[in-house]
């Protein structure tokens, strides 16, 4: 991972999860990030790691994946310029439950979990606006996740 | 209407014509691609009664080009019987092929339109032609965006003709997969998740979606999203046929008969019978 000359305040303001977030809040949250980018092919997270951070993605595509034995492991979803990666940070034990691997050179914006559960412990309607950014993200994907387990492609009515 | 008896069904919807199996080319690991002699004239989006004797006969639709009448292309995935036996047929043999029957996609109403074509797995053969007739009359479309999932890599049908419908063809392929091991690079996610990356103009593009009930059902509900009028939304449906000719009511779906008022149908027409519990 290597860090980017971009500033973290233009790419939060340019992000769509931040879009119509108070200023002030988005402003607050400017000592939580840094800007990242990693390798085509290179390792974002691996399960079992600390999850200290959640990434807004500008440029790239990350894949989750689930290690496999025989070293390869399943890709279940990619993750695209304009959305975010990972809640683990949020959620105790703060341990990642998937590998993300960059499918392309990958820029963004890593938000340190630390800084901001320092910060919401202390304010409440940052909390919540947060919260309901990622309850808005996880909505999403457990809605496709259930699309995909329907099978959709399957047989007729089989 | 009438409703044939078993008996006389033969004598209303004739006997199939013998047609001689050019080559056959295995596109998956279950999917087979049969070239015949040619039958004139068809509708993208129609299908054939493909008869094996003594086995039976299915609907298949026709994946070739509607402007190469010497020859015709059906793509088959062996699912049972008749399909595994269709699959199994070789070079040089024959096959019973009636038709062709049923409804075409909107290629006049898409006339200057933008285009946003939807499908996944199989369902991408009955729209091939559809796809072939807007790169052979590329002037008369406007943007053209092909979402296409599949359930693993391995899956994709017509996956060597990507690049080419891309370049020559200038029709933005989008495609995703439910789940890929090892060094797939593509998107991994259900077909819905491509609706807002296509650079057709979804709130004014005709859609052509085909694929299993529950993926057109998710599919109509993602383009709503984008402003869409299901007005503009077509579906292709599928149901089980014995006539193909709107005479012995198998393939009924309530006043309308699949194989003769569709298989193609205005989304609006059939509406209804998506939000049936059972049909
Ligand atoms: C208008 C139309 C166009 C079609 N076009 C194509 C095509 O281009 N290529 C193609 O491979 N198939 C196509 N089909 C589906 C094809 O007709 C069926 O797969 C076939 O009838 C199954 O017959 P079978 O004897 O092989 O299998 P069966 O023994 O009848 O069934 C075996 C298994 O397949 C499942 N099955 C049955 N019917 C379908 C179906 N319609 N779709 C999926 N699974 C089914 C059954 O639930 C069962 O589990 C089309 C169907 C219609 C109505
Ligand atoms: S298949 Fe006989 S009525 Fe349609």
């Amino acid at each position: 991972m290597t860090q980017t000359q971009g500033s973290v305040a233009e790419l939060l303001k340019n992000h769509p999860f931040f879009e119509d977030f108070a200023e002030k809040y988005r402003e607050s949250l400017l000592e939580c990030g840094r800007p990242v980018s990693f390798k085509k092919g290179e390792e974002v997270f691996l399960t079992g790691e600390q999850a200290n951070d959640f990434f807004l993605i500008n440029k790239g595509r990350v894949a989750i994946q689930v290690p496999a034995s025989g070293g390869n492991p399943i890709s279940i979803q990619t993750v695209r310029p304009g959305s975010v990666l990972g809640w683990s940070w949020l959620i105790p034990p703060h341990i990642w439950r998937f590998d993300a691997t960059a499918l392309d050179d990958v820029e963004g914006v890593a938000m340190d979990g630390r800084c901001l559960r320092g910060k919401v412990e202390v304010d409440h309607e940052l909390a919540y606006e947060l919260l309901q950014r990622f309850t808005r993200v996880m909505a999403d994907r457990l809605e496709n996740t259930r699309i995909q387990l329907l099978d959709i492609y399957g047989r007729g009515n089989e | 209407m009438t409703i044939a008896t078993k008996q006389n069904l033969e004598s209303i919807v004739g006997a199939p014509r013998p047609a001689k199996i050019l080559s056959v080319d295995r596109n998956t690991d279950d999917v087979w691609t049969l070239r015949l002699e040619g039958q004139g004239a068809f509708g993208p989006g129609q299908f054939n009664m493909l008869y094996v004797l003594g086995v039976g006969e299915v609907p298949i639709s026709i994946s070739g080009s509607p402007g190469k009448t010497d020859e015709l292309l059906h793509t088959v995935r062996g699912v049972g019987g008749v399909t595994n036996a269709i699959t199994s047929l070789k070079a040089g043999q024959s096959v019973g092929v009636r038709g062709p029957f049923g409804t075409s996609w909107p290629m006049a109403a898409a006339k200057g339109r933008d285009v946003v074509i939807v499908t996944g797995g199989i369902g991408l053969a009955p729209l091939r032609p559809a796809i072939y007739h807007i790169i052979e009359n590329r002037a008369d479309y406007g943007k053209v965006s092909l979402l296409y999932g599949a359930r693993t890599p391995k899956e994709m049908l017509y996956a060597d003709e990507f690049d080419s419908w891309r370049e020559t063809g200038d029709i933005e392929v989008l495609t995703t997969v439910d789940a890929a091991i090892g060094a797939w690079d593509g998107d991994v996610g259900v077909v819905t998740t491509l609706i807002p990356r296509a650079s057709a103009d979804i709130s004014d593009a005709v859609a052509m979606i085909c694929g299993p009930e529950v993926m057109t059902r998710f599919t109509v509900a993602g383009l709503a999203e984008r402003n869409q009028s299901k007005d503009n939304i077509y579906v292709s449906l599928e149901r089980n046929m014995k006539c193909g000719t709107a005479h012995c009511g198998h393939c009924q779906l309530g006043p309308k008969f699949v194989c003769k008022d569709g298989p193609v149908f205005k989304f609006t027409d059939v509406a209804h019978w998506f939000e049936k519990r059972e049909v």
